[in-house]
């Protein structure tokens, strides 16, 4: 069998060595997080055009949508990292997965919350039930579970290994929900923009918005990255690597 | 040695959950009153309007039934875990997942099947058109044992926890979600005179994949569970 | 009773060791065990005497170290039924009398050639409780009710942790008569016990836990 998958992220996913790969890159993922954030916010709030149709209400995208991608690569990765902690039980991604949900959640409520500011204007009520609302709901609750079902194990590698096994099962629910939703009714309008194909929006709304969905993307590795650590500390407490580092600290 | 057939061990297990439940068969008739009750909550809450309850009566007997069976769904690993049989179940020489089916089944035949029973009474106390009555059976009839099957899978995550009956709520309503709206899709389109074949063919597809796929994950969870 | 060491131990055990919260629960342990042979796992309370039978018989997942059957690694589809575990929880259904559940038993594992699940009541003494709800026998009783499983079951090897938990002197003269048959027909036994164990088959084996 492949036995190299395993042995390669046996060796990239040992925490020392991830402890100082994602020490050194946090500060400058935190950086690139606050700069692009500050010029995408300023690009999609001063500088745009205001909508022919929607007014300046519709700035509430360049919150909203890279929100709402973010809450499902999110979920993406959490699936991933989870699949791979089951297969070759490798603490790493039990701690990634893990530590990835409550970022991802909070992506989720402040689509949920942002959608709804925005629905109020242009449908004229705070919540519709159509289908990409509802698998955001749906999705909020999933990541509330995966919280939900880590913290309900005395073991915490148990509880990874369990939440992670509800998250992969959230995977192949997603779409389904969707379809169901989609099937039983639909108000939203239509997706409106396309990376690959012909975009129906004009460049200057485009480049905040792609340039917010790349900040939040930095925010989300150095959101997860401290709080990986964070993690790795607590686990290995009683490893060499990590009494050396409090030595150090204790030094200083 | 030979193990015995895989036919002697599924009437074993299936032959066994139910002599459990029937000598607990009070039990039984918990989660029935609870759905009576909560159905009879509704005329007092909403008002004994009939084209009101008409109109709610297909969704509030799908819900109320899958409420009740979340109530039953908790204890359908807790005493075996307790009582160290899930261990002996899991190192048996047998497929794990297979019997694992048949204790679903039994929990299916215990908990649901009762509440179908009692479905016609649910609808007729809202005053559900009894032409609609056959095709809400229909959708119970293919809904429950969806919702048996993924509770399963749950109840086996949760089982190496401190019990807690919210968290698999919690867990539970993403889940559930497709066939409610389907099965409750296919009432509400009967009632409308619609054609309802459509929604009852997805749940009857969603049934046809979790028969096989849930007692696989249901296997793999509870081998999580007691891995510590 | 140690029959004469055959060339492959029915399971052998290398550098055997659990982790619980990363902490290694026991010491790397080794040992092999024969056919015919008896070994009796001694250790302090929470040595993790427990812990090494549930993961010798597949509940636990090896942290580390490696396991050997009859000298393959060992996989769990290969020894599925040749091992049988006896634990803490007896694994019986206080609802159910001590014949449904043996029944269940033999239901799921099969029956030992010319055993029977009468035969194994009366042999392990519980005649005239056959079909008594196993709630309401005396916890040496529901022990012995347990134990009809070694009897009843084909099994080549044994783990029982605390056999002689809450027997009288009658019943642990009982177990030790079930682990001399089945060492003398070519089984194993793996026993946890703190208290001293007189086994009559000559001196059993011993593997020492330390925490």
């Amino acid at each position: 069998m492949s036995n190299w998958i395993p042995l390669w992220l046996h060796k990239l996913g040992s925490p020392p060595t991830f402890y100082r790969f994602a020490g050194a890159l946090q500060p400058w993922a935190m950086t690139l997080a606050l700069l692009l954030g500050a010029v995408a916010l300023y690009g999609g709030l001063v500088l745009a055009p205001a909508d022919y149709q929607q007014g300046d209400a519709y700035r509430i995208i360049f919150i909203h949508v890279p929100s709402a991608w973010m809450s499902m690569f999110i979920y993406a990765v959490m699936g991933v990292a989870g699949f791979i902690a089951l297969v070759w039980r490798i603490k790493l991604a039990e701690v990634v997965a893990m530590e990835s949900a409550p970022i991802g959640a909070a992506f989720t409520f402040i689509t949920l919350v942002t959608g709804s500011l925005w629905g109020k204007p242009m449908w004229g009520t705070w919540w519709t039930w159509d289908a990409r609302l509802t698998s955001e709901l749906v999705l909020l609750f999933l990541f509330l579970g995966v919280i939900g079902l880590y913290h309900a194990f005395e073991d915490r590698r148990q509880g990874a290994r369990a939440a992670a096994f509800l998250a992969i099962i959230g995977i192949i629910n997603v779409p389904i929900v969707h379809f169901s939703v989609n099937w039983w009714n639909t108000l939203h309008q239509g997706s409106t923009v396309n990376v690959f194909g012909q975009s129906k929006m004009s460049w200057d709304m485009l480049w905040p918005l792609l340039t917010m969905t790349l900040a939040t993307k930095f925010y989300y590795a150095a959101s997860l990255f401290r709080r990986v650590r964070t993690d790795l500390l607590a686990l290995e407490g009683g490893k060499d690597w990590v009494r050396r580092i409090a030595e150090d600290e204790v030094d200083r | 040695m030979s193990h015995p057939s895989l036919a002697t061990a599924c009437s074993a297990m299936l032959r066994r959950d139910l002599t459990l439940a029937w000598r607990r068969r009070g039990d039984i008739a918990m989660p029935v009153l609870y759905a009576l009750i909560v159905t009879m909550l509704f005329p007092f809450a909403l008002g004994p309007e009939d084209t009101l309850l008409q109109r709610i009566a297909g969704g509030v007997v799908l819900v109320t039934v899958l409420l009740a069976m979340l109530l039953a769904l908790d204890a359908m690993f807790a005493s075996d875990i307790e009582d160290g049989s899930l261990e002996q179940l899991v190192l048996a020489p047998q497929p794990l997942a297979l019997m694992l089916g048949m204790k679903i089944l039994a929990h299916w035949i215990t908990t649901a099947l009762p509440l179908i029973v009692i479905a016609p009474l649910m609808a007729a106390m809202l005053h559900l058109p009894g032409a609609v009555i056959p095709v809400l059976l229909l959708a119970l009839l293919l809904a429950t044992p969806l919702l048996s099957l993924l509770g399963a899978v749950l109840v086996a995550l949760t089982a190496g926890t401190r019990r807690s009956g919210m968290l698999l709520a919690l867990m539970l309503l993403p889940l559930c979600v497709p066939a409610v709206i389907f099965a409750a899709g296919a009432v509400a389109a009967a009632q409308q005179g619609l054609p309802w074949l459509a929604p009852v063919s997805w749940l009857g597809a969603a049934l046809v994949l979790a028969v096989v796929l849930a007692p696989l994950a249901c296997a793999a969870a509870l081998r999580i569970a007691l891995d510590a | 009773m140690t029959a004469a060491n055959p060339a492959v131990p029915l399971l052998e055990a290398r550098a055997l060791s659990f982790h619980r919260q990363d902490e290694p629960v026991f010491a790397p342990l080794d040992f092999e065990l024969c056919a015919g042979e008896l070994a009796l796992i001694e250790g302090d309370n929470g040595s993790g005497k427990t812990t090494l039978l549930r993961m010798l018989a597949g509940l636990l997942h090896l942290s580390a170290g490696e396991l050997y059957w009859r000298g393959e690694p060992l996989q769990r589809d290969d020894c599925a039924g040749e091992i049988l575990f006896l634990g803490h929880q007896l694994g019986l259904k206080a609802d159910l009398s001590p014949r449904e559940n043996l029944r269940i038993a033999a239901g799921l594992h099969g029956c030992r050639d010319g055993a029977s699940v009468a035969s194994a009541l009366n042999a392990i003494g519980l005649r005239g409780y056959e079909d008594e709800p196993v709630r309401r026998l005396s916890a040496g009783q529901k022990k012995r009710a347990a134990l009809a499983r070694l009897l009843l079951l084909p099994a080549s090897l044994w783990l029982l942790d605390e056999p002689y938990a809450n027997l009288d002197r009658i019943g642990i003269a009982l177990v030790n008569d079930l682990l001399e048959t089945h060492t003398a027909a070519g089984g194993a036994a793996l026993v946890t016990s703190h208290g001293t164990v007189s086994f009559h088959g000559g001196e059993p084996r011993h593997i020492r836990m330390h925490a």
